[in-house]
């Protein structure tokens, strides 16, 4: 077993990091053309202008372009808001799916525009496929969108060049990148066996004469998106655990693919618009070395079966097999529940409230650290930030004025930096500590002791890391849960987008010096051991004390 | 306010493209392509009546039938769902100990843990292979045939849902109780 599951963890992880050099490659020149404006480039520049309208073809400054991603942020959030809100009276509605309250109607267009894709809803139960395909799937093409347009800007800045233009860039995301690869996806998944229908629920009689809906739907379009645009929110209410959402081995391989593979080209686009492949490379490695560690603890703490059934003549030879697909091996669950974490996307290959406790505790630290991949552009994003602190620290060490790429990084810019790092702990452990402490968490559980705390925990983690993934045991459709993560999603996706962009705005206010011998250098172990000391130090010890309190309580509790 | 017009623009045009656009592709090619599985892998009777789909489990409990997975929504096909219990959980517990009586487990004879332990949906279609011979001796006693002959049918059915990629056999119940039916 073990020989099967390392060359299948290899494989997947392997073979994504080998397709996203040429991604990055295509990327760099989707979203950032050396010549705009001559050859295909032209053509699609001029295509896009006359999309977007006169607007789309100015150079922005970095408040513009803030403002441009907010001012579409706040369509996106209304159109979904509507259409969630009238589905009773609109088409595309076979099943007659009524109509839904309103805290939840909020919380999912948060979730869905934030591109988080927390469910507080079950998709087979509650939406029509016009809310699925036209509100949901829409958000999971232009919130992705948004997320490589603010790292193409945020890459151009740090390049010394203007930022660009939101309007282009987010089309040029949506239409260049997102659209080709959600359909090579979701051809792959339908000869994989998702259904794409548009027919409502068959009903069957069982060979034992009871009748038997299936829900069934437009499920292979919706999912190729979901996984390409770290989104992750489900048709179906268990998401990609459901047997008509993830068919089988092979589907369930191509979808992990699909999770990572955006975020991994993503440094390589970022690397390719700054000109430093050799700094993308070292970045690449370093996030590359937390998901292996991660994903070697997950694999090797579920591979141990559940303590629920260990005084029982129960053979469990597999591990721990509560919810979990046999079709997927035994690796395949607690690898889907690194990949989705430590990129933020939020899909579930299985149930995470069942997981064993430190197999839970590694989708948690993906949360937390948000940047070892992360969500498309965002991940990266995150890893900027980090970057700045990491450097700061460096300079204040050796004595000199900090510089990354030539530009000096001052009280300013780290402030900004740390201010989005600890924005994070903060809505993590101050939801968790509210909710906690009140009914508002504790009537929601559905697992007594540190794995109820954790589930409180879980949710929070994942509505701040913009992740949507849950341990879902958890009764949050409440208008308390749905509030208070709706806010959270929202403030949480936009302050790390907003504050870097402010950080190149006032790095290219400043001269830029070039890289000397005193300069320490961004292509080598130093910088890289460096980078991953203050992801742990800023990122995972913040959450230590919490951790302790849930999953590694839960552990020692498993191990009497 | 400008930039409001130039989002709705850019709104309208991923909504027609990224939307009604590329679902229509999608669909087309997918019924074009793959119609049984692209309409949810449907099964018809011989009235043509459908009996079920073979990627969604559906509930058994006579004796003569393979028995699928525990489910904690009760094969619901239009609200699956886990049971999201953790390993210290009671209730899980309790739901083991049921099966175990269920199945009439003993510590000389333990009861594989997939027909314990429920999945993620509640319709995983698969138990393994053990699990399927775990019910020889009840479906053969209960249908008065050979024992050999249902596992014959088990191994004929059994396969490795990932090639080299994966050790353990598993197999589809729903199929196999419509070949029992057919014996």
């Amino acid at each position: 077993m073990l020989i099967q599951s390392l060359l299948f963890v290899v494989l997947i992880v392997g073979g994504t990091a080998l397709i996203s050099w040429p991604l990055g490659r295509y990327m760099k020149w989707a979203m950032d053309p050396s010549d705009p404006s001559t050859g295909l480039a032209g053509w699609k520049t001029r295509a896009f202008r006359a999309v977007g309208g006169p607007l789309s073809a100015q150079d922005q400054d970095w408040k513009r372009y803030m403002v441009a991603m907010l001012a579409f942020n706040v369509v996106m959030f209304s159109v979904t808001f509507g259409l969630l809100a009238l589905q009773q009276h609109l088409p595309l509605n076979p099943d007659a799916k009524q109509a839904l309250e309103g805290s939840l109607i909020f919380n999912t267009a948060a979730s869905f525009t934030s591109n988080t894709n927390l469910q507080h809803y079950s998709g087979e139960v509650s939406l029509s496929y016009l809310s699925q395909l036209g509100g949901l799937m829409w958000l999971q093409f232009v919130s992705a969108a948004t997320g490589i347009a603010a790292l193409a800007a945020l890459a151009r800045g740090l390049a010394g060049r203007p930022l660009g233009n939101f309007f282009m860039d987010v089309q040029c995301a949506a239409f260049l990148v997102l659209l080709p690869l959600a359909f090579v996806l979701a051809i792959l998944l339908v000869l994989g066996g998702v259904p794409m229908t548009f027919n409502g629920s068959a009903v069957a009689t069982t060979l034992e004469g009871v009748q038997q809906a299936i829900a069934r739907g437009p499920v292979a379009a919706f999912v190729a998106i979901k996984q390409l645009g770290t989104n992750g929110g489900g048709f179906f209410g268990p998401n990609s655990t459901h047997p008509l959402e993830n068919p089988s081995f092979w589907t369930n391989m191509i979808q992990m693919v699909a999770i990572v593979l955006v975020p991994m080209a993503c440094v390589w686009m970022f690397g390719r618009i700054i000109g430093r492949m050799r700094h993308a490379g070292v970045i690449f490695a370093v996030m590359m070395a937390f998901i292996l560690v991660k994903i070697t603890g997950a694999v090797y703490f579920e591979s141990a079966p559940t303590q629920a059934f260990a005084n029982l003549p129960i053979e469990q030879t597999l591990g721990n097999l509560e919810g979990k697909e046999m079709r997927f091996g035994p690796a395949g669950g607690p690898l889907w529940s690194v990949l989705t974490t430590s990129t933020s996307n939020g899909s579930v290959g299985a149930m995470h409230d069942s997981l064993n406790p430190i197999t839970g505790l590694m989708p948690m630290i993906g949360m937390w650290l948000n940047a070892t991949f992360g969500g498309v552009g965002v991940g990266m994003i995150n890893m900027f930030l980090y970057i700045v602190v990491g450097v700061f620290i460096a300079g204040m060490m050796i004595g000199r004025t900090p510089e990354y790429l030539g530009w000096r990084i001052e009280a300013r810019e780290v402030k900004f930096a740390l201010f989005a790092l600890l924005a994070h702990g903060l809505f993590i452990l101050g939801g968790t500590a509210l909710f906690a402490a009140t009914a508002w968490g504790t009537d929601a559980l559905n697992n007594a002791g540190p794995h109820g705390f954790s589930e409180i925990l879980y949710e929070f983690s994942s509505a701040s890391a913009n992740n949507g993934s849950g341990f879902e045991g958890l009764g949050d459709n409440t208008a308390p849960w749905n509030i208070a993560t709706g806010i959270i999603m929202l403030l949480a996706r936009f302050i790390p987008i907003i504050l870097p962009l402010a950080i190149v705005g006032s790095l290219s206010a400043k001269r830029r010096s070039a890289e000397s011998s005193g300069t320490l250098s961004v292509e080598g172990g130093v910088f890289a051991t460096m980078l991953a000391a203050t992801v742990v130090v800023v990122g995972a010890l913040t959450f230590f004390p919490a951790a302790t309190l849930g999953p590694i309580a839960e552990h020692v509790i498993t191990m009497n | 306010m400008q930039s409001f017009l130039a989002s709705i623009r850019i709104a309208l045009a991923t909504m027609l493209i990224c939307v009604a656009g590329y679902t229509t592709a999608v669909w087309a090619v997918a019924q074009a392509v793959s119609p049984d599985t692209a309409n949810g892998s449907l099964i018809t009777g011989p009235d043509g009546a459908i009996v079920g789909s073979r990627q969604v489990a559906q509930a058994f409990t006579r004796p003569g039938y393979f028995w699928p997975r525990p489910s904690a929504v009760d094969y619901n096909g239009a609200g699956a769902g886990g049971s999201n219990k953790s390993p210290t959980s009671p209730d899980l517990t309790d739901r083991g100990q049921e099966m175990v009586d269920r199945y009439g487990a003993t510590p000389d004879n333990p009861l594989p843990a997939d027909l314990a332990a429920a999945s993620g949906a509640g319709l995983d279609p698969h138990i393994s292979e053990a699990g399927a011979r775990y019910q020889v001796t009840r479906i053969a006693e209960a249908r008065g045939l050979e024992p050999a002959r249902v596992e014959a049918l088990i191994r004929g059915a059994a396969i490795a849902p990932g090639g080299l990629l994966t050790r353990d056999r598993i197999v589809n119940v729903l199929e196999l109780n419509l070949a029992l039916d057919r014996l």
